[in-house]
């Protein structure tokens, strides 16, 4: 009965919308895909250039530039891309991440055309003043204590991926150290908005009640006449391979102690064509749902944590980890939930995963598939984020068609390969007392505008 | 799936509804008194369910504040002789997603399946099971209380949520609103499995339900289904109101020294309940002072002009009586004097003086033009279902919407300003660190 289920899943996904695309002569690449349930659409505008990017002592830079984005251009005032977008009764943000920066506008289809018009502008005539670079700073700043500096699990993150990578930029906060921005100029956005706001480094995301044609014409009209520049992204220096454990502790005034473990593990790429699969796989079996082994084992059996996460996303630019996180429960010690998040680890490494285990696994992934449909949004942010990284779109269909085919010995494979205890990272909280009075001990996740 | 936190955003967020586009809403009653909502959506395979009782936590005990937040936790840990263990693994194995969880006025639990009958009937019967034979196993019940004191613990190293529970109290005192949903942590420690039952035997009834469907079902398929999933419980007998809220007599502050680098400064004063009939105009006002976003003249001053908060924002959170109308923002430690400032004379000034013709035009055309992004999919519709029969909204609301948008005038926003908002009778919440 299952694997007809499985079977009818699958045809029921092969009725997905097809995805158009186009890349105009200045370089700039358009990809459209329909939906016509809402009269609505989203537009979403990514430019490959991230924190991945940015040299030690500029950390933050992309994510400065992303703020400073909404504070006018030759024509526009500051602030009034946001009145425009609104008087239009279109919702609208920003985000910047490890590995790109990206804008987008939600909006009745009928109006659509504006978020062409403004984003083309702001791609070639952002005002960068200095008198609202010194505002907007200030803001970031408070973003980040918000985020980061008053949020001990957030400082314990920030700590961990700055051991875990020792050399590669991932070790740097999307949102910048502190000190990098109290130091950053106005200068220094003029050069990274002319390196990277190029339209042959961007691509145009729409969704929604619209045509092919339409959004290819519109977007000739307006960004057609931007100019293409030469992009020169320096190479990004590779994370030397991991030979020892590493561990480190943060303290910080909290309630509750917190451990993040981590493994380096590959990225999907366009020749890697099973291994982040079977690690997904993994990750599933670990924590896909309340019947995964992390809930009912350490959660609900032996009353270790009382919440766990693993997350492993294959889709980036740079490396990747597979990571485990938690807090233990009420009266048990934070070591007593690394040893059970390490035999968890050791136990896929040495026997092979149930049948029934993959098969709900399976099902949870292809019925995911389906319930993504719902969100025009959703799918734009799969789109984007592909075509940034460079991967093929067809992964949208085909990823989950690419689990389907993962074994239980790959699954044993991945974790005897790159799930070693050399190759780890843990990181501990030790929480402090919340003293009133006292100073804070300050030390990542996207960055939303 | 779980609705727990920022509950009162999200409602602000789910305000209005209008004509265009908007979904075909079928409604009937079961014969043990569920009101059922329907929208027919065929375009994904897939069905979202949404069932919604009269006990949230405003209901819980005085004495035990959290029973509505646990009994959620508590759902799905058994049923008509199924363990968690099994339960867990049966809508997994049918890619269905369950979720339950409770604000201050409603309890939800929801069900998110595919339409295909070969995972549909399975997964609504066990939906339909857990709905009225749960087991709320007691071996279960300490694990669960426990995971909730670690949910408290957590709350209490995190300026924003110590900031929002002292708001709450500050603004109802004893009324039920005044206890965050999370509850506290000697009335979760009083609370026994029989506490549970009683919850269950009393709110899980026909009388006191409502049920939201959305999805790929014919209208014949829905009555069956609406039918299996509700029409097994008692028709039982619908709550009585809940108190209404007394407004503040004075201005109280309220300083709470924490070790955070910011601080957060939270003001307001109990607002309106859903059916107000100033609630139209009070939307659109607060639209133009701290509902807008970058636009909106709090962030305008605070935000865009001095660079002093990275959020500041105001909403009125409608609810069954006064439910809160919050403005806040978070600033450094050493701002924070100069940011309230800003925050009482920015809003003074509103009230004073109303919003421009300019200002409320741009504001209706964000709201009117806007209103197709609201119910862009079948999640938000199935939100929307829930409120509409819960609160009572005539089902017309969605096509009366954009009129009563239209229709809002400068004066009536400044004559509701002026007689429901009390600059100098609101609670203020400052807490962080030393300047």
């Amino acid at each position: 009965m299952q694997r007809t289920f499985l079977a009818i899943l699958a045809l029921l996904m092969s009725g997905c919308a097809a995805i158009h695309e186009k890349t105009l002569d200045n370089g700039l690449r358009v990809i459209v895909k329909e939906d016509h349930r809402s009269p609505v659409m989203v537009s979403q505008i990514w430019y490959k250039v991230g924190s991945i990017d940015e040299p030690e002592g500029l950390t933050g830079i992309s994510h400065a530039l992303e703020h400073m984005m909404f504070k006018g251009t030759a024509r526009l005032k500051p602030n009034e891309f946001s009145q425009l977008i609104a008087e239009q009764g279109g919702r609208e943000n920003a985000f910047t991440s490890y590995d790109y920066t990206a804008y987008y506008q939600q909006l009745e289809k009928s109006r659509m055309s504006i978020s062409f018009e403004l984003e083309a502008d702001r791609m070639q005539n952002l005002a960068l003043s200095a008198e609202e670079f010194a505002k907007e700073i200030q803001v970031v700043m408070e973003e980040r204590r918000l985020r980061t500096e008053d949020q001990p699990d957030a400082v314990l993150g920030e700590k961990f991926m700055s051991v875990t990578y020792e050399k590669h930029s991932y070790r740097n906060p999307i949102i910048g150290w502190m000190s990098d921005l109290e130091r950053m100029k106005v200068e220094d956005l003029r050069r990274w908005y002319a390196r990277y706001y190029a339209p042959n480094n961007a691509t145009l995301v729409v969704v929604g009640d619209v045509k092919p044609s339409e959004i290819f014409a519109l977007s000739e009209k307006y960004f057609g006449p931007v100019p293409r520049r030469a992009v020169s992204a320096p190479a990004i220096p590779p994370e030397p391979a991991q030979t020892q454990e590493r561990r480190t502790r943060v303290a910080a005034p909290a309630e509750l102690p917190h451990i993040i473990l981590g493994y380096h593990v590959p990225v999907l790429t366009r020749d890697n064509e099973w291994e982040p699969y079977a690690l997904a796989v993994a990750a599933g079996v670990l924590d896909g749902g309340n019947a995964a082994r992390l809930s009912r084992e350490v959660v609900r059996e032996r009353r270790i944590a009382a919440t766990v996460n693993v997350d492993y996303t294959p889709i980036a630019r740079g490396a990747n980890l597979f990571v485990l996180e938690g807090t233990p429960s009420q009266g048990r010690r934070i070591q007593e939930l690394e040893q059970a998040f390490r035999a968890q680890i050791a136990r896929l490494r040495e026997e092979l995963v149930s049948e029934q285990e993959l098969r709900r696994i399976k099902a949870q992934v292809v019925a995911q598939d389906v319930y993504e449909r719902d969100s025009m949004y959703y799918q734009a942010m799969q789109l984007g984020r592909l075509a940034t990284i460079g991967l093929d779109l067809s992964l949208m269909e085909d990823y989950s068609k690419h689990l389907q085919n993962v074994t239980a010995e790959q699954v044993r494979a991945v974790v005897r390969k790159y799930l070693l205890d050399t190759n780890l990272t843990v990181s501990v909280l030790d929480p402090l007392p919340i003293k009133a009075g006292q100073k804070s001990v300050p030390s990542g996740g996207a960055h939303v505008h | 799936m779980c609705t727990k936190a920022k509950w009162w955003l999200s409602l602000a967020l789910l305000i209005p509804l209008f004509a265009q586009a908007s979904p075909k809403i079928e409604h009937w009653t079961l014969t043990n008194g569920v009101r059922v909502y329907f929208v027919q959506a065929n375009e994904i395979p897939m069905l979202q369910v949404r069932a919604v009782f009269d006990a949230g936590s405003a209901r819980d005990p005085k004495d035990k504040a959290g029973l509505a937040q646990l009994f959620g936790a508590m759902l799905d840990e058994g049923a008509a002789g199924l363990t968690t263990d099994q339960i867990a693994a049966r809508f997994e194995e049918l890619g269905a997603q369950f979720g339950s969880g409770a604000d201050r006025d409603m309890a939800s639990v929801d069900l998110r399946t595919l339409s295909d009958p070969r995972a549909l009937e399975p997964a609504v019967d066990l939906f339909s099971k857990i709905l009225s034979q749960p087991t709320l196993p007691s071996d279960s019940l300490e694990r669960e209380r426990s995971r909730l004191l670690i949910g408290l613990a957590r709350e209490a190293q995190s300026p924003a949520a110590l900031a929002q529970r002292a708001f709450s109290r500050a603004l109802y005192g004893d009324h039920p609103y005044g206890v965050d949903p999370a509850g506290v942590q000697e009335g979760l420690k009083r609370i026994a499995r029989a506490d549970l039952t009683a919850y269950h035997q009393r709110y899980f009834v026909g009388r006191n339900a409502w049920l939201a469907m959305i999805g790929n079902l014919s209208l014949s398929d829905a009555h069956r289904v609406a039918e299996k999933i509700m029409g097994g419980l008692p028709a039982g007998e619908p709550l009585p109101a809940l108190a209404t809220v007394k407004p503040l007599e004075k201005s109280v502050t309220k300083k709470i020294s924490f070790p955070s680098t910011q601080s957060h400064v939270l003001v307001g004063q109990p607002g309106i309940a859903r059916n107000d009939p100033d609630y139209f105009a009070l939307y659109v006002g607060n639209y133009i002072l701290g509902g807008s976003g970058l636009v909106s003249r709090l962030s305008n001053e605070i935000r865009e002009k001095r660079g002093l908060s990275y959020s500041v924002y105001s909403y009125f959170a409608p609810l069954r009586v006064a439910g809160p109308f919050e403005i806040g923002l978070q600033t450094r430690n050493a701002t924070r004097d100069q940011a309230l400032t800003l925050l009482r004379s920015t809003l003074k000034r509103f009230i004073d003086e109303g919003p421009t013709p300019t200002e409320l035009e741009a504001a209706k055309n964000n709201i009117v033009g806007g209103f197709p992004l609201r119910i862009d999919n079948n999640r938000k519709i199935a939100d929307y279902l829930g409120l509409i029969g819960f609160y009572n909204m005539p089902l017309t609301y969605l096509d009366d919407f954009p009129a009563r948008i239209q229709a809002v005038t400068v004066d009536q926003i400044r004559d509701a300003f002026t007689r429901r908002i009390y600059p100098d009778r609101m609670a203020t919440v400052i807490l962080g660190g030393e300047r």
